[in-house]
């Protein structure tokens, strides 16, 4: 069966990439501290050494619309365009290409329909920058076949807090049972308290600091019974009107397991948003 | 009242580069245009099909022929669009990094919890 060698998750910030290249008078003053937390967090995938990656995301409105959205999505191609038109204007995103895990997303769709998890697929899935960041922040060499699964966080109605944490216990469960001796990292990106397009965006710090505070804490402890006491789709309204990405990180949550530490945390305050780095170690931190 | 079909105007105008240049420029015209010529299509279907009884309110169709983001956020378009496309448009009539998206916010500062309902 295959081996889980790594659960991260982490938020996905589309700035990442532009700052940590940026040279000169264009580099933003916070751009060393950050770069410095990406390396140290990309060291936490590396030194799992990882053969597949499952990428938990959310599409931007960009290929999935509201004439036909689907709650929960696994692209199943033997390859992904990613980055869209208007995250290169927006963020200097670069176009990029990824392999694709194709025998793990049959598996996943077939095992995850019979387990309950009416899944919509997809066969040409172009990604976008929900998947891209973590995987110019944790695997630039963009080299391992994926698994791209998309959740809905954007477009109400949204599946409820606890369905994402079932998913993710599932994802976890099936990628387990697959029937491969490859070494898998399941990677899955969200939010934090985070507006945009509303009057608390791009303020000094995120909207809601304490709100922030305590979820890294549910996260960092796994505490997904303090998490889901605490999240509704009412409730994630008040840090910010884009927080509905946090169920993101409640997915991961379950993919790492209740009341599992993660081995590995850290954050950093940005203006904006905090950023948030959290990596779990199944079968024990490996060896650097 | 429509949220779904201010939405699809964001949605089809943002990913069309020609089609955010032509709305800046040209705001009333290209809503008018874009109502009659593109309201009705069905996105990733047969190119002769077309839906029939998509239209924009007035109220509707002033926001956006204004560039009334404001407005458009009271209506409950999904404020992503807006912002992605507002950016698109107006960013670059601000020197500092950042300055139309803080006066974007600063703009909408009378609204708080809860805001208008965005599901379509």
């Amino acid at each position: 069966m295959a081996n889980v060698v790594a659960v991260i998750a982490s938020t996905h910030h589309p700035f990442y990439y532009r700052a940590s290249t940026a040279t000169g008078d264009d580099r933003p003053p916070f751009a060393d501290e950050w770069t410095r937390k990406i390396l140290a967090f990309r060291e936490t995938l590396t030194r799992a050494n990882p053969d597949v990656l499952v990428m938990v995301g959310s599409d931007h409105f960009h290929q999935l619309w509201l004439d036909n959205m689907p709650q929960f999505l696994v692209g199943k191609a033997p390859f992904y365009d990613a980055n869209w038109h208007n995250e290169e204007r927006e963020f200097g995103l670069p176009r990029m290409l990824l392999r694709g895990q194709e025998d793990l997303s049959g598996y996943i769709l077939r095992e995850g329909l019979d387990a309950g998890f009416d899944l919509a697929f997809s066969n040409e899935l172009r990604i976008d920058h929900s998947i891209t960041c973590p995987i110019i922040t944790l695997r630039p060499e963009a080299d391992l076949p994926i698994v791209p699964i998309y959740t809905n966080i954007f477009a109400p109605p949204l599946p409820q807090p606890k369905r994402f944490v079932q998913l993710g216990q599932t994802i976890r469960e099936l990628v387990e049972s697959w029937p491969s001796d490859l070494r898998v990292a399941i990677v899955g990106t969200g939010h934090l308290s985070l507006e945009l397009g509303g009057p608390r965006q791009f303020g000094p710090h995120g909207p809601d600091p304490a709100f922030d505070e305590r979820a890294v804490g549910w996260i960092a402890n796994g505490d997904l019974d303090g998490a889901l006491a605490e999240v509704t789709l009412d409730s994630l309204h008040a840090p910010g009107n884009a927080t509905h990405g946090f169920m993101d990180f409640m997915l991961m949550m379950g993919v790492a397991g209740a009341g599992v530490k993660a081995d590995y945390a850290d954050s950093l305050d940005l203006f904006h948003t905090m950023e948030a780095y959290f990596t779990w170690y199944p079968n024990g931190v490996p060896s650097a | 009242m429509s949220k779904y079909l201010l939405d699809k105007f964001l949605y089809t105008v943002d990913r069309d580069p020609s089609l955010v240049e032509r709305y800046r420029e040209d705001p009333v015209g290209t809503v008018a245009w874009w109502e009659s010529s593109v309201a009705n299509t069905i996105l990733n279907s047969h190119s002769g099909e077309a839906s029939t009884w998509l239209r924009l309110d007035d109220v509707e169709r002033e926001a956006l022929s204004t560039h009334d983001y404001v407005k458009l956020f009271e209506l409950g378009a999904h404020p992503f669009l807006t912002l992605t496309l507002f950016i698109a448009l107006f960013e670059r009539d601000h020197a500092e990094p950042l300055a139309f998206q803080k006066e974007y916010a600063a703009r909408l500062a009378h609204f708080s919890l809860p805001y208008p309902d965005i599901a379509t």
